[in-house]
């Protein structure tokens, strides 16, 4: 198998890190699968594909993608038009896959929506991309114009009458952009809170009208799957989830990057041989190997394959794929800490439970790790980690900071009773080694 | 009806509800913020916590939010649940973690919605140690104060401010702990509805500013149930007393009037009551000769000095005597702001031939009019409520935010509520506000507005027509002859306005509940006709159109139906054969007629004698003053527009000589009996003891008015034998508040006209709805506690919404259309017209006493289109002369964006201008200023 067959979203990039041009993009066969859909498959054939790839949606939450697009009303009577959003709203810390791909092939994105636009009928989509990415946006630009310019996007692509009128929203700057419904009354001009479900996305999502949210990785995944076949893309990997992923390590490893790789590749197979171990002097002692919100793995269970299923039987989660490196000698105190400061700051302040639970939890870690805990924090901590459940807030911001704190709690309470009754961080500068 | 289990017992409930409505309803103490009756729910504070279990075998359950869960058949929770009970601690925690807990020196404590919530959770202690959050406050101006640091982010000031009233200037900013609800920069709320806040917000960051300037707490004010006087829809309100003093305006929840809410003017219009221009004492001038015209014949000359009342009453009879003697008239004018008793102890003392309207002649003409209209038929007068379930609206000649403000808060809530299909499609239940909001209407608002000058509730229109009223009223005609033939057709229509009336037919048409709103403001009687005629042709088509007619005051129809000879003539009546005594009831004439004419009656009347309880240019020309009672130290009963009887109670006993107007008048009556001439030989029998009586009486001779006798129990009403208390359980202070003056418990002082007493004795049990006085009970101190007073969460008070609708029109089959449709307007030669448009705080005299109304109210202006001002060589802000029959005023201009060209707007009532009620011709001329 050729590297683009292999690894369909990477294999094709440039050595020199730089965006393909749509010149390149076309010579690497790019928007031959557009083309194929629009000259011979109908929409219900092109989310079969889908269907069948069992390609699951790689925002984090890791629902079956052509499910969610066979949930689009087709009655006639229902309202017109459909939307297609784009989440590029990267914003989770250690989590950098999407800028990744936008980078290497924005092609790839653009031909991928206009294959999702066409298969849930959408006419308008929109690219939500996170503020601080002004130059993956500039090189998507860039691409959104030569597309169009070519024929692949705007009005009767490639004559097949099918038209799709394709936005870049630029975001204003906050996480909780990035939750879909959110994401939707940001476009709108509205505060971004999270909407109510029901009613559901795919029913009345922006401005009432049926709306599909995907994240990039996925509508990137969607032309290589349409011209390969579902088998093809099952077939790559060994994991029955299939396909293939791109997995990031950051952390104090030799080489922090982005991989793509086949789905279930394991742990320390990321750590060890792509992200060239552990720097000099430095153990792994835990990872979040979902991203931010999703809850540590032992050092023990390095072992385990970075897939949904089994990452759940070790008590985490796939996320977003997006490894965190916890090593032995950074403090897990200030490691939660810093998660947590960033979910508070980033609460959009709807829900008691987040606008406020956070909040204290971000203040007593901050107490802990500043030498002024107390010896009820921990049951504080413990207690915020229970109220704070899915279906107790508004949305899964909070749910999903206390994943890495529940877990953090219960396997470095040794460390945080020690910054307590020390009253110091035992990890600082000039501080003695820990045990 | 579903059945839902709670902890394992059975409970029948009304369908389509969710879960903390229902539970409400059936009295159980679930705790909430976000939520709100009126608001719907939108699922942010988290409080409202249960657990819900699949099945009766569901050990497991899981945590839900009460307000967002369908109380659907066979739904089965727990209140009671551990975790559940556990989490609504946790969020009490979370929520008091920032609160300043600041209850001694907050305004709220005693009636916060918090400190219930929070003791119901058993939230005791706080764990929390770290900096509270702070914000800085801003002035929101002189209505509603603002303490930020109490926020405690339950987005209801927001959602209501901004979702439900229609202000765009409270906003939420900021994210995470640091939701600033705010404006933009400090400055007066500009919503007509931001008093409301006060009720809205569960803690005390939005309170009465002007409470806050004489406060008392909660449960030391005294309080019955009363009606607002400021406009004549007649909403609900309870005021609170202490120490004499009214210490502010609360609404009432009346179900079918305006719900859970008043506007600023009604809230905020009170301080009238307690202001330097309050008269106490009785008065009258000292030896003032009875020979014909001498003791009034120059302004000012007249200085009327405290005297004691029994001399003042004995002299005023003496003064009717005298005229009976003489063959020189004694005429009474009527007030469309007081009372009907009062009005009618007035024509009861002057007899029928002598009782003038008290209202100007053309708005008098108006009202009787609107009256007209309403009991001919086929359309009824519309309730605010019914008006909230309209589907289509058309709004004739009224700037309703302005003359009636609920009524664009009704209309707003039938624009949000209004049917949207996609909400049916996606089976979204009506209280899901968080749903709800998201879901774009796709079609246009059924709201045709046509008035003179903008207003605004234009944003919300589909149509919006600027005119001339006789313009105005001919769109109205032509819709009516679009919808039915029968109605006369309007000739010359011009296209675009034909157009426009085809496509407020159509819309009118697709309706099935439209609703046509006019008025008087407009001062035109052919804007009132049209609109009956549109409603009319609505109902030869088979609709079920309803009319809602605005009116200017509290009593307007009241007073319209009793009837009384216009205005005019009693002014001209001073000439021949003379006018002895004129006895105006609560009124200002030098607002109902033009100064000139006012000044030459009162300079030919022998003596003019007034009953009022506040100064006016009248009082102060008056050689007679007798202090009346204000709606807070009376109890009468008053029609509202719709036209409904209600009553309203008297709160505390005035300081001074103090008196209701009916009680004054009958003291004359009986003074002066006896003597030739007065037909009322059965004194003795004649004799009324309480409010009833003179009611009971009022409706014999009125017998259109009589359904006003069920309005409110009667005065002898009792709970068990016992009264209803004015003074709550908790009033504090009762030995002791007024040991100033004496070491003996004051004896409460009787009341003959209620079954209320100003006591903190009596029944405790919940009274008949006429007669809640407070909504309190146990665990519930704040406004909240109006749930256990109503038959179902938002529906109507338990035992029937309060007041009583006077008639209903008989079924018509073909309407008599009125067939004067007015010619277009057309200017005269250097003339425009002058129409009087109304401000919330500015055009209604009482709320003008109100420093904080006052303080609202714009300066006189002249407005006038651009081309207008063009023409006539006028600039914004420029002074314009404007030359009338009624004298040469000058005026700044003020430049409208959307008024019909030779027309100009002044605004009514304000002082100086309020003898302009009618639209008049003017010429206006530029003042040529030297431009130094």
């Amino acid at each position: 198998m050729s590297d683009a067959l292999k690894r369909p979203l990477t294999g094709h990039f440039r050595s020199d890190g730089r965006p393909l041009s749509l010149k390149e993009y076309v010579a690497r066969g790019g928007y031959s699968a557009l083309n194929k859909v629009l000259t011979g498959m109908t929409p219900a054939e092109v989310i079969k594909v889908l269907l069948d790839a069992t390609l699951t949606g790689r925002g984090g939450a890791g629902f079956p993608a052509g499910r969610k697009w066979s949930f689009v009303p087709t009655e006639p009577d229902w309202p017109r038009p459909m939307f297609l959003v784009c989440n590029a709203d990267e914003m989770e810390p250690g989590t950098f896959k999407d800028r990744v791909l936008i980078e290497g092939s924005p092609h790839q994105l653009l031909e991928g929506m206009a294959i999702a636009a066409y298969a849930v009928g959408a006419a308008v989509a929109y690219l939500f991309v996170r503020a601080e990415y002004s130059v993956p946006a500039g090189h998507l630009r860039r691409a959104i114009a030569e597309a169009q310019t070519a024929g692949y996007l705007g009005d009767n692509i490639l004559g097949s009458g099918f038209s799709l009128d394709l936005r870049l929203h630029a975001s204003a700057g906050r996480y909780i952009c990035g939750e879909g419904s959110a994401m939707l009354n940001a476009i709108e001009g509205e505060r971004p809170i999270p909407r109510h479900k029901p009613p559901h996305q795919t029913g009345s999502g922006l401005w009432s009208k049926p709306t599909v949210v995907n994240n990039v990785e996925t509508l990137c995944f969607v032309p290589p799957i349409v011209a390969n076949g579902a088998e093809w893309f099952r077939g790559l990997a060994p994991s029955s989830e299939g396909g293939t992923k791109v997995y990031t390590v950051s952390g104090r490893v030799r080489q922090p990057g982005a991989w793509e790789l086949p789905m279930g590749t394991t742990i320390r197979e990321l750590i060890e041989e792509h992200a060239g171990g552990m720097h000099f002097g430095y153990k792994v002692r835990a990872v979040l190997p979902g991203g931010a919100s999703s809850a540590f793995v032992l050092e023990k269970d390095l072992d385990t394959a970075m897939d949904d299923a089994s990452l759940a039987k070790v008590g985490s989660r796939l996320g977003t794929g997006t490894v965190i490196v916890l090593d032995d000698r950074t403090c897990p105190v200030g490691m939660l800490r810093n998660l947590e400061q960033f979910y508070a700051q980033e609460s959009c302040g709807w829900c008691t439970p987040c606008w406020q639970g956070l909040r204290w939890v971000e203040l007593l870690l901050g107490a802990i790790e500043e030498g002024s805990g107390a010896a009820a924090d921990l049951e504080l901590l413990k207690w915020h980690t229970e109220l704070i459940r899915p279906g107790h807030t508004f949305c899964d911001l909070a749910t999903g900071a206390m994943e890495p704190l529940e877990s953090g709690l219960r396997y470095f309470e040794e460390d945080i009773l020690r910054h307590i009754s020390d009253r110091r961080c035992p990890y600082a500068r000039g501080a003695a080694e820990p045990d | 009806m579903p059945t839902i289990y709670i902890d394992n017992q059975a409970f029948e409930v009304a369908p389509g509800q969710n879960l903390l409505a229902v539970c409400l309803t059936l009295g159980f103490d679930l705790p909430y913020f976000c939520w709100h009756p009126a608001m719907g729910s939108v699922g942010a504070c988290r409080q409202c916590a249960v657990k819900q279990f699949k099945d009766e075998n569901d050990r497991e359950g899981k945590i839900v939010m009460a307000c967002l869960t369908p109380a659907d058949d066979g739904v089965r929770i727990s209140i009671e649940d551990p975790e559940a009970k556990a989490f609504r601690k946790g969020v009490a925690e979370w929520l008091m973690a920032s609160h300043p807990h600041d209850c001694p020196v907050c305004d709220e404590g005693g009636e916060c919605h918090l400190q219930d919530m929070t003791v119901m959770n058993g939230q005791v202690s706080r764990r929390y140690r770290f900096t509270k959050r702070t914000f800085r406050n801003q002035d929101l101006g002189p209505f509603v104060n603002h303490e930020m640091n109490r926020c405690i982010q339950c987005y209801r000031c927001v959602r209501f401010y901004h979702d439900y009233a229609g202000g765009h200037d409270l906003v939420a900013l900021g994210i995470r702990n640091e939701i600033y609800f705010g404006r933009h920069a400090d400055g007066k709320l500009e919503s007509e509805f931001s008093g409301n806040l006060v009720e809205v917000c569960p803690t005390g960051v939005f309170t009465d500013k002007t409470f806050k300037a004489h406060f008392t707490r909660k449960w030391d004010l005294q309080t019955a149930p009363s009606v607002c006087v400021h406009c004549g829809l007649g909403c609900n309100t309870i005021p609170g007393e202490r120490y004499g003093l009214l210490r502010r305006i609360r609404s009432r929840y009346n179900g079918h009037v305006n719900g859970y809410f008043i506007c600023d003017r009604g809230r905020f219009g009170y301080e009238f009551v307690n202001a330097e221009s309050r008269l106490r004492d009785t008065m009258m001038a000292a030896q003032t000769p009875h020979a014909a015209g001498s003791a009034r014949s120059a302004r000012g000359a007249v200085s009327a000095r405290p005297a004691p009342p029994e001399d003042v009453v004995a002299h005023v009879a003496d003064l009717i005597r005298t005229a009976a003697r003489s063959g020189r008239r004694v005429v009474g004018i009527s007030s469309p702001r007081a009372s009907l008793e009062a009005n009618y102890a007035l024509r009861d003392l002057v007899g029928e031939d002598n009782f003038f309207s008290g209202m100007s002649d053309h708005e008098d003409r108006l009202v009787r009019l609107i009256i007209g209209i309403l009991v001919t038929g086929p359309s009824r007068g519309s309730s605010l409520r019914e008006l909230e379930r309209a589907d289509a609206t058309f709004i004739l000649g009224e700037d309703v935010t302005n003359t009636a403000p609920m009524l664009d808060y009704s209309l707003r809530q039938w624009l949000r509520r209004r049917p949207n299909p996609e909400r049916t499609r996606l089976k979204i239940p009506a209280w899901n506000d968080a749903a709800v909001g998201e879901i774009v209407h796709e079609e246009p608002s059924a709201l045709y507005i046509a008035t003179v000058a903008a207003t605004k509730l234009d944003e919300s229109a589909a149509e919006v027509y600027r005119a001339a009223p006789d313009d105005l009223a001919r769109l109205g005609f032509a819709v009516a002859h679009l919808v039915d033939d029968a109605a006369p057709p309007v000739p010359e229509l011009p296209a675009d306005i034909h157009d426009l009336a085809v496509a407020t037919a159509q819309a009118l048409t697709r309706a099935t509940r439209p609703i046509i709103v006019s008025g008087v403001s407009c001062g035109s009687e052919a804007v009132v006709k049209a609109a009956a005629n549109v409603a009319w042709s609505l109902r030869a088509r088979g609709e079920a159109a309803e009319l809602c007619f605005v009116v200017s005051e509290c009593n307007s129809i009241g007073l319209g139906m009793m009837g009384g000879r216009p205005l005019s003539e009693a002014l001209q009546a001073a000439d021949d054969p003379g006018v002895e005594l004129a006895i105006v009831l609560e009124n200002d004439l030098f607002r109902r007629a033009g100064e000139a004419e006012v000044e030459r009656f009162l300079g030919l009347c022998g003596h003019l004698a007034v009953v009022d309880h506040s100064e006016t240019r009248t009082t102060a020309a008056a050689d007679i003053v007798l202090p009346a009672a204000t709606f807070a130290e009376s109890t009468g009963t008053l029609v509202n527009s719709e036209p409904r009887a209600q009553r309203f109670y008297q709160v505390f006993v005035p300081a001074g000589d103090v008196r209701e107007s009916w009680r004054w008048l009958q003291d004359v009556r009986m003074a002066a009996g006896g003597v030739e001439g007065d037909t009322k030989g059965e004194i003795e029998g004649g004799t009324w003891h309480s409010v009833d009586d003179v009611l009971d009486d009022l409706c014999l001779t009125f017998p259109m008015l009589a359904p006003a006798l069920s309005a409110a129990p009667p005065a002898e009403f009792r709970v068990h034998g016992m009264r209803v208390p004015r003074q709550p359980a908790r009033y504090s202070g009762r030995t002791a508040m007024y040991a100033d003056q004496t070491v003996f418990e004051p004896r409460p002082p009787d009341d003959r006209d209620s079954p209320l007493a100003f006591s903190m004795e009596g029944s405790e049990e919940q009274p008949p709805p006429a007669l809640v006085s407070r909504v309190w009970v146990p665990g519930w101190n704040s406004a909240q506690a109006l749930e256990r007073f109503q038959e179902e969460v938002g529906g109507a008070l338990r035992g029937g919404d309060p007041g009583k609708r006077l008639f209903e029109p008989p079924v018509v089959e073909r309407p008599s259309h009125f067939l004067d449709v007015p010619a277009a307007y057309s200017p005269e030669r250097d003339q425009s017209l002058v129409v009087p448009v109304h401000h919330i705080f500015g055009s209604e005299e009482l709320s003008m006493k109100a420093p904080a109304v006052r303080e609202c109210a714009p300066e006189p202006y002249l407005g006038l289109c651009g081309l207008m001002a063009e023409r006539l060589g006028i600039s914004d802000g420029g002074v314009v002369t404007l030359v009338s029959d009624a004298g040469v005023r000058l005026l700044k201009a003020k430049l409208f964006a959307s008024l019909p060209d030779y027309v100009a707007v002044i605004p009514a009532g304000l002082p100086g201008l309020e003898g302009l009620g009618a639209p008049f011709y003017a010429r206006l001329i530029a003042r040529k200023d030297a431009d130094d």
